[in-house]
């Protein structure tokens, strides 16, 4: 194409002003459809806190309407309180997916040191072996699942939840983590193993390096181990040991027509994680990036 | 300090074989090996047998699977439901958060005002379990609350307004609908962050050729994200079609009404478990657990088949 021509100016002219018009409209169009998306994904959740600190005339009455002094009432949580457990799901929940998670990257990154830095025979086929983990749901394995840990006589504790969260969680944090530790540079280890440091020591001394990587492992792991319903309910239903995804699941079954509790044990349920979310979504979600990238 | 001298020249080659490289492997090994792969087999093996009496089983061969294939009184009929319902559940999930999530993913991958935002809050209700989305979802469709009928009514469509958990024609897909915007921010992520990968000269090279932002996208954008869309599609057939939180949550195990949102999950779960419409019989339970790994294992080999198939562009 010529532009150096009048005619070639001219058209160089209307396909700019054409670009600014259109980039504008595009532009408009793009925001507006990314505020609805973020309207409707966000204000389900918004709508039933705001109406858990109501009484429940206000709740049916003005359902738009952020609680005034008048309407203002508690009472929903205090039925929630009185009538379930909601400090030892929390605690149940913490437990078992700290712990779970604290294993699946100490294990993890142990395996994946070991698959990334030596080629010994089965280097392959265990890397077949933990790729399997992903394809297929732990689930499927319940009917056997339930038996082993009622003969370990786990059943009904919290630790049976941990030893399932930790061996289905691996399979991806060993994928992730293996991919980022080969391309840790060798001179780094080799200088460590002249230094004289023993295998287990260059392990340890790495850790640092693949720091990144164990967060976008959390991230991927945490959530679908908080956010469970089907192993507390197979492996640990009891009262003592529900976590917060089973307890609020059953409260909810009970208190189906109070309208107060039900709108307040959503909003414990889900208010907590949501602040932990906001406070460190630019993280995770640069995690999540970074790993989907990676793979 | 000679032998480690040794084993930094030749790192890789160690013999005898170090106990190093399994104390690392071990912790995860046994572990993974006990609580997944085991169990995974071991319900295959179980599917094969029947229990005789307390404690005792006999291998019988195919004979749950058959029973479950041609029971005609609860089993069959239930199967194929849930086998028709666990598909249509997938096929939602598919064909409405996938392409929204990939629009939403184009739209923030060009230089966008507030955009980790929008990415913060489309992404937030995915953090939340299914069971506290559905039961917020319950609220708002509630008709004692009119939440939904109020919206719809508001942009004209009052005549749609109907109580859709409720009824046989929209239950499923209502449940399914739930889960799709609960989740849309995962293929939004993943859609986001293939295209942010893309280098910029691409694009750039076409604008000077006077290629329109349209047909950047159809032409440059959508071919690079073909194998992203493979694996979003293979993660939503597995992730859809072992649905249950949200069916369970709202439904309870006999996924009403009339077993109109029954899924493989629910009905392994009412097999395994029993209800009061069918005894607990974990045999035939993990001949259903069988079943959908069969029919999982297709669909991976179906993904793997296709993606050998279709040219992929590397950068």
């Amino acid at each position: 194409m010529v532009w150096n021509t009048d005619a070639g100016k001219k058209r160089l002219r209307t396909y700019m002003s054409g670009v600014d018009l259109r980039h504008l409209t595009t532009k408009v169009l793009k925001h507006w459809m990314l505020l609805v998306f973020a309207f409707v994904s966000t204000a389900p959740v918004a709508l039933v806190v705001i109406n858990s600190l109501k009484g429940r005339r206000a709740i049916f009455r003005n359902p738009y309407h952020l609680p005034t002094a008048e309407t203002f009432d508690l009472v929903g949580y205090e039925t929630v309180f009185e009538k379930s457990q909601f400090h030892v799901y929390y605690f149940n929940s913490l437990f078992v997916t700290l712990s779970a998670l604290a294993l699946i990257l100490l294990f993890g990154t142990m395996v994946a040191f070991a698959l990334a830095e030596y080629s010994f025979p089965g280097n392959n086929l265990l890397r077949l072996f933990f790729l399997l983990g992903i394809i297929i749901p732990i689930r499927l394995g319940s009917v056997s699942l339930l038996r082993l840990i009622v003969s370990l006589d786990l059943i009904g504790t919290l630790w049976a939840l941990i030893v399932v969260y930790v061996a289905g969680g691996l399979p991806l944090a060993v994928f992730i983590l293996t991919q980022f530790m080969s391309q840790v540079p060798g001179e780094l280890k080799d200088a460590a193993r002249v230094d004289g440091a023993s295998e287990y020591r260059v392990f340890w001394l790495i850790l640092p390096i693949i720091r990144p990587a164990t967060g976008t492992v959390s991230a991927i792991s945490i959530i679908p181990m908080w956010n469970d319903l089907w192993f507390p309910l197979v492996l640990a239903p009891g009262e003592a040991t529900r976590t917060v995804t089973l307890g609020a699941q059953q409260f909810m079954g009970q208190f189906s027509n109070d309208w107060n509790a039900l709108l307040a044990a959503l909003s414990l349920s889900s208010v907590p994680v949501l602040i932990i979310y906001f406070i460190s979504s630019k993280q995770l979600l640069q995690g999540l990036t970074a790993g989907a990238i990676k793979n | 300090m000679t032998a480690s001298l040794a084993r930094s020249s030749q790192p890789k080659r160690g013999k005898p074989f170090p106990t190093h490289i399994i104390v690392f492997l071990a912790p995860a090994v046994v572990i993974y090996g006990l609580f997944m792969i085991y169990p995974l087999f071991d319900s295959l093996r179980l599917g094969f047998f029947v229990q005789v009496t307390r404690g005792v089983e006999q291998f019988v061969g195919t004979q749950n699977y058959v029973t479950l294939l041609t029971d005609e009184a609860i089993l069959q009929p239930r199967l194929l439901n849930a086998l028709k319902n666990s598909f249509l559940f997938f096929a939602v999930n598919m064909l409405v958060q996938n392409p929204i999530a990939l629009l939403l993913a184009a739209a923030l991958s060009t230089k966008t005002r507030g955009g980790l935002l929008y990415r913060v809050l489309i992404f937030s209700p995915a953090i939340l379990s299914l069971a506290i989305a559905a039961f917020v979802w319950r609220l708002l469709l509630s008709p004692l609350w009119g939440i939904v009928y109020d919206i719809l009514k508001a942009l004209g469509l009052g005549a749609y307004a109907q109580p859709w958990l409720g009824l046989e024609s929209t239950a499923l897909i209502t449940l399914a609908l739930i889960s799709a915007w609960q989740y849309l921010g995962i293929p939004m992520m993943l859609y986001f962050a293939t295209l942010i990968s893309i280098p910029n000269d691409l694009f750039e090279a076409a604008y000077v050729d006077g290629a329109t932002d349209w047909q950047i996208f159809w032409r440059i954008k959508l071919p690079l994200l073909m194998p992203m869309i493979g694996i979003v599609s293979l993660l939503t057939y597995i992730g859809n079609f072992n649905a249950f939180d949200v069916i369970f949550a709202l439904k309870g195990a006999d996924a009403g009404p009339n077993y109109a949102s029954d899924t493989m999950m629910t009905f392994f779960y009412r097999t395994f478990f029993g209800s009061g419409f069918q005894k607990a019989d974990p045999h035939m339970g993990a001949a259903v657990a069988g079943t959908m790994f069969v029919i999982l294992l297709a669909g991976v080999l179906l993904y793997l088949f296709i993606r050998r198939r279709i040219r992929s562009y590397e950068l």
